[in-house]
């Protein structure tokens, strides 16, 4: 619930700079020879990367490349599929995320996450809000700590007046920021978003955009996204992702390059990184 | 500065978390429990029995009549009994069954379905006593009133209540078996009809072999249910254990003779006691078998289609 | 017609134009369509027929006789079946009672908790579709030697609806887990990434979203087990009985097996008298299912 206390501690700040463009901030996560497994099938091979404090870092890549694979082993929403197994490290500011001791309930209220499609509980804005707060055994005052986040997330206005009416009303945009807002109110360090855009129209994906650079000064943040112009806009570093294809037909995600977005962008290291920018595969 | 080290363990510990995993594991276990109780409360009544009477005679004898003096403990007339009103049961619901299955799955309507199906299921929501009843009372005269050739069906007869029994488990028969026609992909039919087959030859020729193991596992579970149907048969096929392959006489099932041996309050320990337990392995068995082919089957299309 | 047009093309030295009208469809295709629907309509016929045949049977009966006297064997005319239903109320009370909870909490383990791959979750599985199609009697046979001398619970409302209860577990854990894997993992998904715990996402997600479904399925069950005659034989139901339960240790009867003792009476005037209870029974099955039916179309969730 409280996040971490900031700034100072970077005993392991990677000490690299491009450009003079926005650096690797202090560590959040860093992930260490990680590789997914689904049963027998690895689906993620082999990750290395490191996630910097308060900026977006964004996932993209073909279909089919393990990014969604990759986002949810950050909070470990991975345990709830059946024969899914984690391999390598990923450390939560030192800490293993996938230690013996972790709770996954402690993960998750630190680390949260906003899905590909709007999934609001079919329950009141209102209620929305406050589960996760209610679940987390919250003890202020619901009332004000509701306006606040809605105020937060840039829906106050536009809900003040229907806080009792389901939110199964609202607009596919509406709901998505009310996801965002959810999210936010149980006041975690990260928020993960798993294609949070692909599911609305370009202006509701604008303003869901907005929110999160302004969340991004308070929050950690970690998109997947298919859409490159998205990636190119909103975050700071940007992590390539693509599958090899094995001799039996089986797809392994592979991380192929992990840099500044403006770098991936305009002058990627790698070539497949610059055919798929370009839009010669993918 | 980082948070402290172990700062992702549990804040509090989560008791009632762990209490209701072991009260909902204890709830999914009673569900064994019947079943091991089944197997406790037949076995030994059962093994009892077996000393007494012997095996073989029990299941080779062709005369059955434990409460006579002296008893016979030959099972066959109850198991022919069984087996010719099942027979007649599964002639009327096989077709018929498996017909409305492929016109709910192939022909109809949306409203027609919506018409129907609710129909189907209050067929299979009426009890069974009613069933014996109308068998009994409306069946078995109008057959006699209109038998053309030979004598009549006498009052009680494996015919009504094969036939009544049949229509009864047509809602089973038909509802798994659309299930299975169901769950074959559209692709195929539409490759089939792309290649200019009828509806019929869709049907016949694509959906029924596609759907084979769910239309057998739906007939399997038919018998299994008219084996172990036993409110017909009490009212409508008498009470007489009679040795005969002739559908218009009387003939005492298993279920039948379990019922009516259980009617007689029979004292604990008795022979005759015993019977209800050696005659319910037996049925129990026979169903055990049909059930998990018919499982098995399912299974088996799920895997394919699913 | 159509030949009609390929011989004025034939005429004109025009090519054949492909035939695309259809010869209309043959009467193979037909038959077999019609047979399809008589299927259908065989079983729609009996039911008509047999509902209608209960009640003009029954009718002559069918007064406040049939639920406020008591079962009479000497005079048919006096005869009521007030102790049979009150008896079916109190057995199917308790069946509720004991068999709902086990078998919703039972769904819930299968559902949200148990890993399918392990194999004593399968053994499960296979059990319960195997319970779901063992005959009745058999189930009478558990309730008589365990339950009834077992146990010694005698031919009791406990010892029925115990029995009651084990029957028709199967078919509410079958229904209670398609009602609760109607709710889309989305929910679940949001829920436990909110930091909820697995109990909690049941409990203030999962459930609420199901009830209705299980409600439906549970009230389909219970009317199963109304309708049922058979195990209950073994267990002293057939006792002729001119009482009301008073608890559970009274001995029953109940309506299934009142009107078999009635059908089982050679005068004709029984028949009459069981057809009005059969009336009777129908009546109270039909309010159920259609309450079943309403609370599924009016409290179905769309998601």
């Amino acid at each position: 619930m409280t996040p971490p206390p900031d700034s100072s501690g970077g005993t392991r700040i990677p000490q690299v700079t491009y450009h003079g463009a926005p650096s690797l901030a202090e560590p959040v996560f860093e992930v260490g020879s990680l590789s997914v497994f689904y049963g027998a099938h690895e689906a993620v091979r082999d990750v290395n990367m490191t996630i910097g404090r308060r900026q977006i870092t964004a996932m993209i890549g073909p279909s089919g490349c393990g990014k969604s694979t990759m986002i949810r082993c950050f909070n470990r929403m991975n345990d709830l599929i059946p024969g899914a197994r984690v391999v390598g490290k990923i450390r939560y500011h030192n800490e293993d995320l996938y230690g013996r001791d972790v709770d996954p309930i402690e993960v998750r209220r630190r680390i949260g996450m906003v899905f590909q499609k709007p999934n609001p509980f079919p329950k009141s804005i209102y209620d929305n809000i406050a589960y996760g707060p209610r679940v987390g055994g919250f003890k202020g005052n619901l009332d004000d700590l509701v306006e606040e986040t809605l105020t937060h997330a840039a829906l106050w206005d536009e809900v003040k007046d229907k806080l009792k009416t389901s939110a199964l009303a609202l607009s596919g945009g509406q709901q998505q920021r009310l996801c965002i807002a959810r999210t936010i109110a149980v006041k975690p360090e990260v928020i993960l978003m798993d294609e949070p855009c692909s599911a609305l129209d370009p202006i509701a994906t604008m303003k869901i955009e907005d929110l999160m650079e302004q969340l991004a000064q308070e929050f950690t943040i970690i998109v997947v996204t298919h859409n490159m112009q998205q990636a190119a806009r909103v975050s700071d570093r940007t992590a390539f992702f693509t599958a090899d294809v094995d001799d039996k037909g089986e797809r392994h995600g592979r991380l192929v390059e992990y840099d500044e977005t403006e770098r991936i962008f305009s002058n990627p290291s790698n070539q497949r990184t610059e055919d798929y920018i370009s839009g010669r595969f993918g | 500065m980082s948070p402290g080290p172990g700062f992702l363990k549990r804040s509090r510990p989560r008791y009632g978390e762990g209490a209701i995993k072991v009260l909902l594991v204890a709830a999914a276990l009673v569900s064994v429990l019947t079943t091991v109780g089944i197997v406790i409360a037949l076995i030994p009544s059962a093994v009892d029995f077996f000393r007494e009477v012997g095996f073989g005679e029990f299941i080779t004898g062709t005369d059955w009549s434990p409460l006579f003096s002296p008893p016979h403990f030959g099972v066959l007339p109850l198991v022919t009994g069984t087996l010719m009103v099942t027979l007649i049961a599964l002639v009327v619901a096989v077709p018929l069954g498996l017909g409305a299955a492929v016109y709910l799955s192939e022909y109809a309507h949306r409203r027609v379905r919506a018409f129907f199906k609710p129909m189907l299921e209050v067929l299979a929501g009426i009890p069974t006593v009613v069933y014996g009843f109308f068998a009994l009372t409306a069946i078995t005269p109008l057959l006699q009133d209109i038998w053309p050739v030979g004598d009549p069906p006498q009052v009680f007869n494996a015919l009504s209540a094969g036939f009544v029994m049949g229509i009864m488990i047509i809602p089973t028969v038909a509802s798994l078996a659309e299930d299975s026609m169901n769950a074959v992909p559209n692709d195929l039919r539409d490759g089939a009809y792309a290649l200019g087959s009828s509806r019929m030859q869709v049907a016949t020729r694509v959906v029924f072999p596609a759907a084979l193991s769910g239309i057998v596992a739906a007939i399997v579970l038919g018998i299994s249910r008219a084996i172990g149907e036993t409110m017909i048969v009490a009212i409508a096929a008498g009470g007489r254990p009679n040795l005969s392959f002739n559908p218009l006489e009387g003939m005492q099932t298993m279920t039948a003779f379990i019922a009516a041996a259980g009617i007689g309050d029979l004292p604990t320990g008795s022979i005759g006691y015993r019977t209800i337990f050696a005659v319910g392995l037996l049925l129990f068995v026979m169903t055990l078998v049909m059930n998990l082919v018919s499982i098995r089957l399912v299974r088996k299309y799920r895997e394919v289609y699913e | 017609m159509g030949s009609d047009v390929l011989d004025k093309g034939a005429a004109t030295g025009m090519p054949e134009a492909p035939r695309l009208k259809g010869r209309g469809t043959p009467l193979r295709e037909r038959f077999f369509q019609l047979s399809l629907w008589a299927s259908l309509a065989v079983g729609v016929v009996f039911l008509v027929w047999l509902l209608a045949y209960v009640v003009i049977e029954g009718w002559p009966r069918l007064d406040s006789r049939i639920w406020s006297n008591f079962p009479d064997i000497i005079d048919p005319t006096n005869a009521g079946a007030q102790s049979a239903i009150m008896g079916t109320i109190w057995v199917i009370a308790f069946t509720a009672l004991y068999c709902l909870p086990t078998g919703i909490l039972a769904s819930i383990y299968l559902e949200e908790y148990a890993d399918p791959n392990r194999w004593w979750n399968r053994v499960i599985e296979i059990n319960i579709q195997n319970l779901a199609a063992v005959p009745s009697i058999v189930y009478g046979i558990l309730g008589l030697g365990i339950i009834s001398r077992g146990l010694g619970f005698g031919q009791t409302v406990l010892t029925a609806s115990l029995t009651l209860s084990l029957l028709v577990l199967p078919t509410v854990i079958i229904a209670s887990r398609e009602a609760i894997r109607a709710v889309p993992q989305s929910i679940r998904e949001a829920s436990l990434a909110l930091g909820a715990t697995q109990w909690q996402t049941i409990w203030r997600q999962i459930l609420p979203a199901a009830v209705p479904g299980m409600a439906t399925g549970s009230i389909l069950a219970l009317s199963r087990a109304i309708g049922e005659a058979a195990p209950l034989l073994l267990l002293g139901g057939l006792t002729f009985i001119t009482f009301n339960p008073t608890g559970v240790e009274s001995p029953f009867t109940v309506l299934p097996i009142q009107i078999f003792n009635w059908i089982s009476q050679s005068r004709a005037e029984f028949t009459a008298l069981a057809s009005a209870a059969i009336v009777v029974l129908l009546v109270i099955l039909l309010a159920m299912n259609s309450l079943a039916i309403w609370l599924r179309n009016h409290y179905s969730h769309r998601w």
